[in-house]
């Protein structure tokens, strides 16, 4: 492997690694916060996806515009969502909140079936972002994928700045500390879990607008990405934002250079990875720390 | 003290088993036996869930590693000697489950679900995306097992009825096994730990052992399991392992109702046919094309008002201990 090919794979890695981070730090945070268990976090990844499907002809150009819209739209439908749906699940056990919401993810598959098809679609990304810088004399790397990077990113650093240096942010980590003495020091708790919930599905589904360029958009493409923030949250430990961003880039490059090495074996060096986590760390790299 | 009268009903239901293919046509007697395999996954899963509290959501991975162990060690060469390929299936999905035991018991709660999920789904990849078993499309069991002794075949599971017949007896076997180790010592002991675990560990029990105990039985039953079912469809393929099964055998544990045998049986029954019910298109005619959308709302429905499963509906004046112990 020269140089340039070695790069090209690392730039690859962090790029993989800094979109899982989306989709776990949300789910991390449901977590660590409402202790919640859900299963159904990947369908919001998923409904990024096909909303970057749908919003795409009518955004043209504005790229950005359409993943502002895509956030706006995801957000609303988590504040929704945790109102009829999972704020009826905290009281309940880890159990039930385990079928209740694999069977959601059975409801949320036909709903997207019945909208839009079980086609697999492609979405192109805009023309000002299409194109690739040359690295090396014979490598280049697509503008895009250097976009999405950097796109999370910024994402990753706006949600820093919210859960650290803000008044949310102050609440969102007594939460996760402890929910009772919260709720006791008079903060509409109902509203934060609402908030939290909206915040981590529009995460998820920003993840899955930036990577419908990179991938096609196809029907349970939830379902792996779901089983991979898993494993990124039990390596990063649940509540912490920081080990979740530790851990996405670990799995981001374990899963990269693995495909690389071992073609066929590739599937499952990110579960070796979490069960040697599991042996030296069984709480996880950073448990709930900040 | 009332005389102990819980063998009854499952030894009429035994009874009731063994007397039905007398009546039932080819299709009927397919589904019985996909609900008596399927029921056998299910009470496996109950040891853990049921009896010691550990809510796995991985457990396909040893009924799929039951099932390919049996076709893979079948081969080309003719039908396998059950002497040899129980014993083989057993281990190896009891072996998977002491690595996955191992290190996932170190952990609990929400991280024990979300761990044993991952495991499950790296067995899955392994024989989703190498060689080792066919790949995504899976194999066929060319040549079903037999059981000959001394030259003389007396079980040929290629015949639907002795297959039949063989099921039900690993049925009877598994919920026997269960029943019993629910009333022996190390069946308290887990029972101790569902309901206190830091008070079993004062109390001067290592409760690690017990759990990675309790994990491994449950492996290897549920690749009991696995071993009917490749027998039964004649093929395996990687969407055994997936987990979706895993969710399906779940659900099968808390329809029926947590921590009671006949529970677990009750909900592989309930499942299975709820999804038969869910695909007619005879009953419910276009919906059935879009199963997914009523199979999960039911399930819904299902866990939001019958918490305590069905189970719980039947026995209305009982204590909830006697539930838990029933």
């Amino acid at each position: 492997m020269d140089l340039a090919t070695f790069l090209v794979q690392c730039l690859n890695a962090v790029q993989y690694g800094l979109l899982l981070f989306l989709v776990a730090s949300g789910l991390t945070l449901i977590f660590g916060i409402m202790g919640v268990i859900n299963l159904a976090h990947g369908s919001f990844y998923m409904l990024g996806a096909y909303l970057a499907f749908s919003l795409a002809p009518l955004f043209g150009q504005q790229f950005l515009l359409m993943l502002a819209a895509g956030v706006l739209l995801s957000a609303l439908f988590g504040f929704v969502l945790e109102w009829v749906f999972f704020s009826y699940l905290y009281q309940r056990e880890h159990l039930q909140q385990v079928l209740m919401t694999y069977a959601l993810i059975l409801v949320f598959e036909e709903m997207r079936s019945l909208l839009v098809g079980n086609e697999v679609h492609g979405v192109t990304a805009p023309s000002w972002l299409s194109g690739s810088f040359a690295l090396g004399a014979l490598m280049s790397y697509p503008w895009y994928r250097v976009f999405a990077s950097v796109a999370c990113i910024a994402v990753a650093a706006a949600l820093y700045f919210v859960v650290n240096r803000t008044r949310l942010g102050m609440m969102i980590r007594a939460g996760a500390s402890n929910r009772d003495m919260v709720r006791s020091l008079g903060i509409d708790i109902r509203m934060l879990y609402r908030v939290v919930f909206a915040g981590g599905v529009a995460l998820a589904a920003l993840a899955g607008m930036i990577a419908a360029p990179l991938s096609s958009v196809y029907p349970g493409m939830g379902a792996s990405v779901l089983i991979i923030c898993f494993v990124v949250v039990v390596i990063g430990g649940i509540g912490s934002i920081t080990g979740a961003l530790l851990a996405s880039l670990l799995v981001g490059f374990v899963d990269t250079f693995g495909k690389v090495f071992f073609a066929e074996f590739s599937g499952i060096g990110v579960y070796l990875l979490m069960a040697i986590v599991l042996v030296w760390r069984p709480e996880g790299l950073m448990r709930r720390g900040y | 003290m009332a005389t102990d009268r819980t063998w009854i009903v499952p030894v009429a239901v035994l009874l009731a088993l063994a007397a039905l293919p007398a009546v039932l046509t080819p299709y009927s007697q397919d589904l019985v036996l996909k609900i008596a395999v399927y029921a056998i996954f299910a009470l496996s899963l109950q040891l853990l869930v049921g009896m010691t509290g550990l809510v796995s959501l991985g457990h396909a991975a040893f009924l799929g590693i039951g099932a390919y162990v049996a076709v893979l060690a079948t081969g080309d060469g003719g039908p396998a000697s059950l002497l040899w390929l129980l014993p083989a299936a057993l281990a190896a999905a009891a072996t998977y489950a002491l690595f996955v035991g191992v290190l996932s018991l170190r952990t609990r709660g929400v991280y024990f679900i979300m761990v044993t999920l991952a495991f499950a789904q790296m067995a899955y990849f392994v024989f989703h995306d190498t060689k080792v078993g066919g790949g995504s499309d899976g194999i066929f069991l060319y040549a079903k097992p037999v059981l000959a002794l001394a030259g003389t075949t007396l079980v040929d599971l290629d015949d639907k009825r002795q297959l039949y017949y063989a099921v039900v007896a690993a049925l009877a076997s598994t919920y026997a096994l269960l029943a019993l180790i629910g009333r022996s010592r190390f069946g308290h002991a887990l029972a101790g730990i569902r309901i206190n675990e830091q008070r079993m560990r004062a109390a001067g029990f290592a409760t690690y052992p017990y759990k990675l105990a309790a994990f491994v039985i449950a492996g290897a039953l549920a690749g009991l399991a696995g071993l009917l079912l490749a027998v039964k469809d004649g093929a395996v393929n990687p969407e055994l392992l997936s987990w979706h099964e895993s969710g399906a055998v779940l659900l099968m544990v808390i329809l029926g109702g947590i921590g009671s045998l006949r529970g677990a049986v009750i909900g592989a029954v309930a499942f299975t046919l709820l999804k038969e019910l869910c695909q007619s298109e005879a009953l419910l005619g276009p919906l059935a094309g879009h199963w997914q959308l009523t199979l999960g709302l039911a399930i819904i429905a299902f866990v939001a008002w019958l918490p305590k499963g069905l189970i719980g509906l039947g026995a209305p004046g009982k204590t909830r201990a006697a539930q838990r112990d029933g």
